[in-house]
C-alpha cells in the first residue's frame, strides 16, 4: 500500500563553500575562539547565534579577513577555506578577497552619495566607467536587493534619504554589485522596525538562490525563520551546528536548549 | 504582507482537506461495504486507514516545526491548534469506519445474506454530511455552517436511540442472532461517534474564526 512520503525538512546538504578548521583567534591576551570546526553549504543560509560576547560576530568577521584592520586581532591555530583557498595564505590579496565576500553591517551605512553612486561605489574602484555596464548592475542589484520599484524613480538622490529599511537594502544591493559568492550580514536587521526586517528576511530568503549567506542575530526567531542551518556559540566556543530545525525543535545539547529556550543568555 | 513561511500553513490546511476527504470516503466505504456485503470494499477501508494516521503523523510534524521556528500567533496560531485537534478527529473517524467494516466482517462470517440495517444508511448520510459541512466551513471559514453542524448532531443521536431500540426488539425475536444484532448496535454507535467527530471539528471551526468557544456561545443562546 502507498503511504504519503513524509518529507524531511533536514534533507542532504549542499556542498561545503566555507570550511573552517581547528580554528583559535585571540584578540591581544584574550582568547575569542577556540578550536572552531564547521562547514558552510553554498545556497544556503547559516545563522551565528549565541550572547554578546560569544565570538559569533568575531568568526563572522574572520571570514573575510575584516578582524585584519585590528592590530591585536590574531589567528593562535587553523584555517579558513573558501572553496578550498586558506583565505589567511600570505598570497591571497585581503581586498579581492572582500570582493567574492561581501559584508552587511548591524547599522546601515550608506556613503553620502547618490543612491546610483552608492551601489556601483565598488565598481568605480576597480575602475569601471562604461555607463551601460554601470546602469545594468544598477538596475539588476536594486532589483536583486528587492529596492529597484521604490527608488527607480530617483536614483539621483542621496542614499540618506532613504528610510531605515531601504538603507539596508541599499547596503546588500553595494555588496552585490562587485560580484560576490558570499554576503556574511552581522545583526543587519537590529536597527529596523518589524516591517522593513520582514522585507530584510524576504530577501535573505531570495537571495541564497544565488548567494551563501551567513548572518549574525541576536534574534533567534530571526535565525529560526530564515536558516537552514544554525551554529550556537558560548564563550568563544561552537557548542553545536546543525539544521536549523533540529536546532529549534530538538537540540542535542543542552546548553543550546536552554539558551532558545530563554533560559539563560 | 505575505511571507515565505506561510506556505507552509497552507500546506497544514490542505492536509486536513486530504485527510478529511479520506475520512469522508473511508465512512462512505464504511457503509457500502455493509449494505453490498462486499469484504474487498471492507479491505480497502481497512488499508485507507494507514494512509489517514500517516497524515495525522505528518500533521503533528509540520505543526511542531512552524511553532518552533515560526513563533505564530493569533490566527495562525489557532490554527495550528485546530489543526491537531481536527486531525485527531479525523484519525479517529478513519479508526470508526476500520471498526465498522470489521464488524461487518464479522456480521457476514456469521450470516452471508445478512441486510437489516436499521436507520444506519441514514445515520451515515446524515454523519457524512455533517463531516463535509464540517470541512466545508473550514475552508470557507464560515462559521455560520459550523454553527448549524452543532444541531445536525442532535438528529445523529436521536437516529442512533432509534437503531438502538430496534435492535434490541430484533434480539428478543430472534436470539439466535443476538451476535449480528449486537455488531449491529456497535456500528450504529460508531456512526454515532462519527457525527460526534465532526462535531468537535465544527466547533474547532468556530473557535478557529472567532476566538470563542462554541459551547459557550450556545449556553449563552439557550
Amino acid at each position: 500500500m502507498d503511504t504519503p512520503a513524509v518529507e524531511s525538512h533536514r534533507g542532504d546538504r549542499n556542498p561545503s563553500l566555507i570550511r573552517i578548521s581547528d580554528f583559535d583567534f585571540s584578540y591581544g591576551d584574550k582568547q575569542a575562539l577556540f578550536d572552531i570546526n564547521m562547514d558552510i553549504a553554498e545556497h544556503e543560509v547559516t545563522a551565528f547565534i549565541g550572547p554578546s560576547g560569544c565570538g559569533k560576530s568575531t568568526l563572522l568577521r574572520c571570514i573575510n579577513r575584516m578582524n585584519d584592520l585590528i592590530e591585536s586581532a590574531r589567528i593562535d591555530r587553523g584555517k579558513v577555506e573558501v572553496n578550498g583557498l586558506d583565505i589567511y595564505d600570505e598570497r591571497v590579496d585581503a581586498t579581492e578577497l572582500r570582493k567574492r565576500i561581501g559584508m552587511v553591517f548591524q547599522k546601515s551605512n550608506p556613503f553620502p552619495k547618490s543612491i546610483y553612486e552608492n551601489v556601483i561605489y565598488g565598481l568605480r574602484i576597480q575602475g569601471i566607467n562604461r555607463k551601460s555596464e554601470l546602469d545594468e548592475t544598477v538596475e539588476r542589484c536594486l532589483k536583486g536587493a528587492a529596492l529597484w520599484e521604490e527608488v527607480k524613480d530617483r536614483l539621483d538622490t542621496s542614499g540618506l534619504s532613504l528610510s531605515g529599511g531601504q538603507q539596508q537594502r541599499l547596503c546588500i544591493a553595494r555588496a552585490m554589485a562587485v560580484g560576490p559568492d558570499v554576503l556574511l550580514m552581522d545583526e543587519p536587521c537590529s536597527a529596523l522596525d518589524p516591517v522593513a526586517t520582514a522585507k530584510i528576511e524576504e530577501l535573505i530568503h531570495e537571495l541564497k538562490n544565488d548567494y551563501t549567506i551567513v548572518i549574525v542575530t541576536h534574534n533567534m526567531q530571526q535565525a529560526a525563520r530564515v536558516s537552514d542551518r544554525t551554529a550556537f556559540f558560548y564563550m568563544g566556543n561552537l557548542i553545536e551546528m546543525n539544521a536549523t530545525d533540529q536546532i529549534f525543535m530538538s537540540p542535542d545539547k543542552e546548553q543550546t536548549e536552554a539558551y532558545i529556550s530563554g533560559r539563560f543568555g | 504582507m505575505k511571507r515565505f513561511f506561510h506556505e507552509e500553513l497552507e500546506a497544514v490546511r490542505s492536509h486536513i482537506m486530504e485527510m478529511g476527504e479520506r475520512a469522508v470516503e473511508s465512512a462512505n466505504l464504511a457503509l457500502r461495504a455493509l449494505e453490498q456485503r462486499d469484504l474487498d470494499i471492507a479491505e480497502s477501508v481497512i488499508e485507507g486507514d494507514e494512509i489517514i494516521d500517516a497524515i495525522e503523523t505528518r500533521i503533528d510534524e509540520e505543526v511542531a516545526r512552524y511553532i518552533s521556528l515560526r513563533a505564530p500567533v493569533a490566527k495562525d496560531l489557532r490554527l495550528l491548534f485546530i489543526a491537531v485537534k481536527a486531525s485527531h478527529d479525523l484519525e479517529r473517524v478513519g479508526d470508526e469506519a476500520t471498526s465498522i467494516v470489521k464488524r461487518t466482517k464479522k456480521i457476514l462470517a456469521s450470516d452471508e445474506t445478512y441486510r437489516d440495517l436499521g436507520r444506519v444508511p441514514d445515520m451515515c448520510e446524515l454523519a457524512i454530511s455533517m463531516l463535509k459541512e464540517a470541512l466545508f466551513s473550514f475552508i470557507q471559514e464560515d462559521e455560520d455552517i459550523a454553527y448549524q453542524i452543532i444541531r445536525q448532531d442532535k438528529e445523529v443521536d436521536a437516529l442512533n436511540r432509534e437503531n438502538f431500540k430496534e435492535f434490541v426488539e430484533l434480539m428478543k425475536d430472534d436470539a439466535s442472532k443476538v451476535d449480528v444484532y449486537a455488531e449491529m448496535i456497535f456500528i450504529s454507535k460508531s456512526f454515532e461517534r462519527i457525527a460526534d467527530h465532526a462535531k468537535n471539528i465544527a466547533e474547532e471551526v468556530y473557535f478557529l474564526l472567532t476566538s470563542q468557544s462554541l459551547k459557550q456561545v450556545l449556553k449563552g443562546d439557550a
